[in-house]
């Protein structure tokens, strides 16, 4: 295994220091760290991130490989400074048995270019129904402990309940995608004044809303920890910080498109700015922004969601909702203002400890795991869609520019990717 | 359509003025007069803009030489120009007949400028949607050559051989303001 | 003048007198013994037609063949992106045939918008979901004025389910353009949320907004809106909601009675206010075709090759 040495990369208390990789981990951290045979990175002027975490990523394998595979999602995560990504379970089949999990825990070791944690369902097919074998996926060798049936809502607050209970049994966590799935029946956008003009049914930020308080509430009620998928609205957050203040045991994501884009963008018609849960008016766009700040929501993960062409390229109607995120998630994040140590903190050390990622989300320190990202801070880029890893090209950011670049990112010692481009 | 032409000092050299514009026009209302046994069934049909007020000078001129009234019409041709694709669309004016209509009655079109033809064309295109005249004839107060049709007029007010390059701008009381035939150089 | 009619918002308010006033002018055409107009000779005009509407294709046929283009009817009435070609696709198709001008009727809102980012020529929403159908309020405005002869300062009240109308929105936007107030009316559950911000006023009272009206405009409402809660039943409906003679008699004497068609009669307007002299439904039909020639002509006319 080569050693690498890393030289004058900013650490996010924005000394420059130098870090030796040596056989997976930090092995040094200082001006006057050497190694013997080290191939020597320049890293001035970069700054290191413990490598990023998404909690939420569609790798659509099984079942629509060419949309994405677990292979090309990877690519992209490692691109975008990903060194551990959620795989969620709507694939097909759908992540619900031992044997699917375990199927996609190996796809991912076997292209080993970001750890690949699958998520579980939380019942049967995703179809609200029945309780999947969760214990069976807990202990399988993909070691399962988030469970969610995101993209769908569990709706009934009985199997709710049953879930977030059982879970503790090996201390797993549900992730809930909240959405009344009565309140949004046919719905295509945020329910306000553009649907209102552009025809468009409804989403209305109620049905989010009344599913967090509900699921808080019955968090509290048997003690256990909740997840709260891509918040997208003041009401959520709203109804979060009381959660919070309250002590139930609560956590929250937010997805870069939430915390940049607005509902504005369904007026060209382009799905490419369908996304579930929608894009959301400038005042909840500033209170995303502003929980995010203060720790009422707790991580940014990308909800990346690759679609076909022919599943983009058609009316808004008939279009799949979901965006590409892996690639563009820390420049956007860092358009919106966040610093490198918030950045480090909602998109690795916060997401690595909720999904119980150990190796994870550490700063770099001897003995620690090199799993790492070095961004150059001054770099701008322009996002052409044709340009990604994806095999997908739904990004909403077309032809936008954007602040920081991935130059490296390391897994366990092994660089993913170097000079910004991926190393396979 | 109708748009005032600015009337700059600079702006080209005077062809008529005034004085010599209404001379022009009584000599074809006498020739029409002539050439037509007292204007007995005769129709005049102005084509927009300035061929509208022409026809109505033409048919004032016409009462006071003879003291027969001869009905003076609108005949709007923008459908039917076939320069849409170049010059793009332009708002639609009223046509109006003569109350008992142009069938079996000899109908005189009025313009400003005979210049390629294509503006007759359409008319007599849009004519033959209107009605079965017995004879259509053409007047027109200047003839600046250059036709792209087999078309000529039949009462003449004035010919001007100009050059490709050359505009004539016919100016009417009735829509700018003044009397006055100006040739200009195009820009 | 503009390229594509897409929603009655691409009107300004000279653009849409524009409209109205050629619109005129081919209604004196079309007195005329020959009917026909060789003003779009060479043209193709394409009726895609993803939704049945007999009524507004026959319209846009009529006015496109009075006008001599190229008709090509291409019924895609039934298919759907699941099954068959995508719109994409089609739109692909009808580029390479070069279509000048492209007449589209959708169930999908916003299907138009993106047919016009695919094809060179002319695209005119002819419907689109529950968005808009602004040849549908240009005729209504032409309606109008024609009967009360200005819009300027009209009160039009639009009646029903608001929520699902493209007749609505196209109206609203075009009326607001041309000096008209609109008042939208129906129960709450069929306004949309986010009305406020419509340059109209709403109210759930017909029986109050009725005697300062000059205009009412009854939007069809389907039966089947009841399951899903919109209202408790078509008899609380038609009582609250619907347009009888009863109620006519509050209308002010000059005040015409609207509707876009297709009726329920019984439902939202009664078979004797239908067919009362107020009421505009036929001379809508037969306006249709004038003010559809008027859009062809000008966006087609206006086109620069
Ligand atoms: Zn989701």
């Amino acid at each position: 295994m080569t050693t690498y040495l890393i030289k004058g990369a900013a650490i996010v208390d924005g000394s420059a220091t130098d870090l030796l990789i040596r056989d997976g981990v930090v092995a040094a951290v200082g001006r006057d760290a050497t190694g013997r045979g080290a191939e020597v990175i320049d890293a001035d002027g970069l700054v290191a991130l413990p490598g990023l975490v998404d909690l939420h990523t569609h790798l659509r394998e099984p079942g629509r490989e060419d949309a994405e595979t677990v292979e090309s999602g990877s690519r992209a995560a490692a691109l975008g400074g990903y060194t551990a990504v959620c795989a969620m379970a709507n694939t097909d089949p759908v992540a619900d048995t031992a044997g699917v999990v375990e199927q996609v825990y190996r796809l991912g070791r076997a292209a080993g270019l970001v750890d690949v944690q699958p998520i579980g369902a939380v019942t049967v097919g995703l179809a609200g129904e029945r309780l999947a074998e969760l214990g069976a996926m807990a202990t399988s060798a993909a070691r399962v402990r988030i469970f969610s049936d995101d993209g769908h809502c569990v709706a009934d607050p009985r199997l709710m309940r049953r879930a977030l209970e059982y879970v503790k049994a090996f201390d797993g966590i549900v992730a809930q995608h909240a959405e009344e799935p009565r309140l949004t029946v046919g719905a295509q956008m945020h329910e306000g004044d553009v649907s209102a003009r552009l025809g468009l049914t409804g989403w209305p930020a109620v049905a989010e809303e009344a599913i967090i308080a509900r699921d808080a509430l019955l968090a509290e009620h048997v003690g256990s920890r909740l997840h709260i998928c891509h918040v997208s609205t003041a009401g959520s957050v709203e109804i979060l910080r009381w959660a919070k203040q309250r002590g139930i045991r609560v956590t929250a994501e937010v997805t870069p498109h939430h915390l940049l884009l607005t509902d504005t963008r369904a007026e060209s018609y382009d799905p490419v700015f369908k996304v579930n849960p929608p894009l959301r008016p400038s005042a909840d766009v500033a209170a995303l922004r502003a929980a995010l700040a203060e720790g009422v929501i707790d991580v940014v993960a990308t909800d990346h969601a690759p679609h076909a062409v022919e599943d983009k390229e058609c009316e808004w109607g008939y279009a799949r909702p979901g965006m590409l995120g892996l690639e563009t998630a820390l420049s956007v994040v860092r358009s919106v203002g966040l610093s490198w140590d918030a950045i480090a903190t909602r998109l690795s050390r916060v997401p690595a400890r909720i999904g119980g990622l150990t190796e994870h989300g550490q700063d770099p320190a001897p003995g620690v795991p090199a799993n790492l990202t070095l961004v150059d801070p001054a770099a701008t880029w322009t996002v052409d869609p044709a340009a990604l890893a994806s095999r997908s090209r739904n990004t909403p950011y077309a032809g936008m520019t954007l602040p920081a670049r991935v130059v490296a990112t390391f897994l366990r010692g092994s660089p993913t990717v170097l000079d910004g481009k991926a190393v396979r | 359509m109708g748009h005032p032409r600015t009337a700059g000092p600079a702006a080209g050299k005077t062809i008529l003025t005034s004085a010599e514009l209404a001379r022009v026009v009584d000599r074809i209302a006498h020739q029409i007069l002539e050439k037509t046994e007292g204007a007995r069934d005769c129709a005049l049909l102005g084509i927009p803009t300035r061929g509208v007020p022409l026809a109505r000078r033409l048919a004032a001129r016409i009462e006071a030489f003879e003291g027969n009234a001869v009905p003076a019409g609108v005949l709007d041709i923008t459908l039917y120009r076939d320069d849409l694709r170049l010059r793009g669309t332009r708002a639609l004016g009223p046509t109006s007949l003569p109350t008992d209509g142009i069938d079996a009655r000899r109908v005189i079109l009025v313009d400003d400028v005979l210049f390629s033809g294509r503006t007759v064309r359409a008319a007599l295109d849009a004519l033959k949607d209107l009605g079965r005249p017995r004879v259509v004839q053409l007047a027109v107060l200047v003839d600046r050559g250059h036709r792209e049709l087999p078309i000529r007029a039949d009462y003449v007010g004035k010919n001007i051989p100009t050059a490709l390059t050359e505009s004539v701008h016919v100016l009417l009381t009735e829509v700018d303001g003044l009397d006055e035939v100006r040739l200009e150089e195009k820009h | 003048m503009i390229r594509h009619l897409l929603s009655a918002a691409d009107l300004d308010a000279d653009n849409a007198t524009l409209v109205l006033d050629t619109a005129a002018e081919m209604a004196n055409l079309a007195g005329r013994e020959v009917k026909k107009l060789p003003t779009l000779r060479g043209r193709t005009v394409v009726n895609l037609f993803y939704e049945d509407s007999t009524r507004t294709r026959i319209s846009f046929e009529a006015a496109a063949k009075r006008l001599s283009a190229d008709v090509i009817n291409f019924s895609a009435k039934g298919s759907s992106v699941s099954k068959g070609e995508s719109l994409k696709d089609t739109a692909l198709t009808l580029q390479a045939m070069g279509a000048d001008a492209v007449v589209i009727r959708h169930s999908a809102s916003g299907a138009p918008h993106r047919l016009a980012t695919w094809v060179d020529g002319s695209v005119l929403n002819a419907g689109d979901g529950t968005h808009e159908h602004p040849t549908q309020a240009l005729l209504d405005a032409y309606t109008m004025r024609a009967r009360l002869g200005r819009l300027d300062g009209l009160a039009v009240a639009i009646v029903g389910d608001v929520l699902h109308s493209r007749v609505a929105r196209s109206n609203v936007l075009l009326l607001h353009t041309l000096g008209a107030r609109v008042t939208l009316v129906g129960p709450p559950t069929l306004l949309p949320v986010g009305v406020d911000a419509w340059p109209a006023k709403t109210s759930y009272d017909l029986d109050a907004v009725l005697p300062d009206a000059d205009v009412v405009m009854m939007l069809r409402v389907q039966r089947e809106r009841m399951d899903d809660a919109y209202f408790p039943s078509v008899r609380e409906y038609s009582r609250r909601y619907g347009l009888d003679a009863v109620r006519m008699r509050k209308l002010p004497e000059h005040a015409i009675v609207m509707h876009p068609g297709p009726m329920n009669r019984g439902m939202e307007i009664s078979p004797d206010v239908a067919d009362s002299p107020r009421s505009t439904i036929v001379e809508q039909v037969a306006n249709g075709v004038s003010v559809r020639m008027a859009v062809l002509y000008l966006l087609l006319g206006g086109q620069h090759k």
